[in-house]
């Protein structure tokens, strides 16, 4: 048991679990393959976004960009606002999120509860309005601070500094690392520490492929990737479907008793296909891969329980990961 | 047996409004080669004049993504089935995020520019 001097000195140093129902049988005499589940739902306000958001916030206050009593602005669909919202209390800022209002409701009372503000951007408007809102407040607003994950090297240094050193020490013959695919934070810091430490790693990548309202009609030329993406890191890329990522999510439940949400869901997919390709070629495996948060915050969905189609439709439409 | 290939809803005025179309090909860049010839200027949409596939869209065979299997060399077998998806990264609110940088870095400096004026008055 460890203490700490308050809840931010407790972020990260998350615990690495085996999987030993989920991990696939081997032939006699044949190397093992084993899962493993780093559980970042350990972390403060229960998600693997309280890493990024930390560094994020501490990097901004040693160049001075964010002052006491400042208020920073965040277009977030989730997690990252509820662990600025944690981070900024403690650290005396005011934070006002911008998100989508299809986000599930114990996320928008989370966020309300750690005392952040929330603009919604009708979900009607899909990811067009959700552009337009965000563009809005930004400019409407010069003196607030954005942080924006999605380009803040911070972000990728938070994982590069803690959850890969982390993985290292727990499980040195680690062959795999698998995580999810959002502002890439995880895979491009993570994956930079394992690729210098650990030769032949694989990095793979789990992106979640919504169902086509998220989409929407989005134009192919104006595509966003986010500046912190850097391909050479990642060895494969998967996507995942919303089907196969609720499938998952129970079967972790059900089989290991890891209460996950749907993006988890989607990274065990990728890491099981993984680790059935190195039992075929009758390879020694490792699989790491990120529990990314608990599955609370999600259940009004109603995906965890009824078939499979339905849990499907219920999540139509939804960022779920 | 043929390649079935998924457009999103962007592409699919290159496809009659078609969902899914079948091609063939040893490679994918073989398999958009065939489906041009039926579906003419969808190739070009999701290939540069340089000859690669476009920064901003995803192509997908059995769910992985080419660009780690080969890009447009990437080899296709009967049965296999391939999706096109415009880039998302970060999910569709990456792109929010991502306008009100811009903009708010736009925004911040205009604010110093007129401090800055203002004091040399």
């Amino acid at each position: 048991m460890a203490r700490y001097d308050s809840l931010l000195d407790a972020c990260g140093g998350t615990p690495l679990v085996g999987l030993p129902r989920l991990s696939p049988t081997v032939p006699d005499g044949a190397p093992p393959v084993r899962l493993w589940a780093k559980l970042e739902d350990r972390n403060p306000t229960g998600s693997i976004k309280d890493r990024a958001a930390l560094f994020m916030v501490r990097a901004a206050e040693q160049s001075g960009r964010l002052r006491p009593g400042d208020t920073i602005l965040e277009p977030t669909s989730g997690n990252t606002g509820i662990s600025l919202a944690m981070v900024a209390k403690l650290r005396g800022y005011r934070l006002v999120c911008v998100m989508p209002e299809n986000v599930s409701t114990e996320r928008v009372q989370l966020l309300r509860m750690y005392g952040a503000e929330i603009i919604f951007s009708p979900a009607a408007g899909g990811s067009n309005q959700a552009v337009a809102t965000a563009k809005q407040i930004a400019v409407d607003h010069p003196d607030w601070v954005m942080l924006y994950q999605y380009g803040n090297e911070a972000n990728a240094r938070a994982h590069y500094e803690t959850t890969g050193p982390e993985l290292l020490h727990d499980l040195p013959t680690i062959t795999h690392f698998v995580a999810g695919l959002g502002t890439t934070g995880t895979l491009m810091g993570t994956g930079r520490f394992l690729r210098e430490k650990v030769e032949g790693i694989q990095v793979v990548a789990a992106e979640p492929r919504y169902g086509e309202l998220v989409y929407g009609l989005r134009n192919i030329d104006e595509g966003y990737v986010p500046e912190l993406y850097d391909a050479s890191v990642l060895t494969r890329r998967f996507s995942v479907g919303t089907r196969d990522a609720v499938l998952r999510t129970r079967q972790l439940v059900e089989v290991e008793g890891i209460f996950a949400g749907f993006s988890t869901g989607a990274i065990l997919h990728a890491a099981l296909s993984v680790a059935h390709e190195a039992v075929r070629d009758g390879r020694r495996a490792d699989v790491a891969f990120v529990v990314c948060d608990g599955g609370w915050k999600y259940l009004s969905t109603g995906a965890y329980g009824g078939t499979l189609a339905d849990a499907e439709s219920s999540l139509e439409g939804q960022l779920w990961a | 047996m043929a390649i079935e290939v998924r457009i999103p809803t962007i592409l699919r005025s290159y496809t009659g409004g078609a969902k899914v179309v079948e091609g063939t090909g040893d490679t994918l860049g073989d398999l958009l080669t065939d489906l041009d010839t039926r579906h003419a200027g969808l190739k070009a949409r999701l290939v540069t004049d340089a000859g690669a596939l476009h920064r901003f869209v995803n192509v997908y065979v059995n769910d992985e993504d080419v660009r780690f299997l080969g890009a447009l060399d990437a080899k296709l077998n009967d049965g296999d089935s391939v999706t096109v998806l415009p880039a998302v990264a970060g999910g569709a609110f990456g792109f929010a995020a991502a306008a009100a940088i811009s903009q708010h870095r736009a925004a911040t400096a205009a604010v110093a520019a007129r401090r800055a004026a203002v004091a040399a008055r």
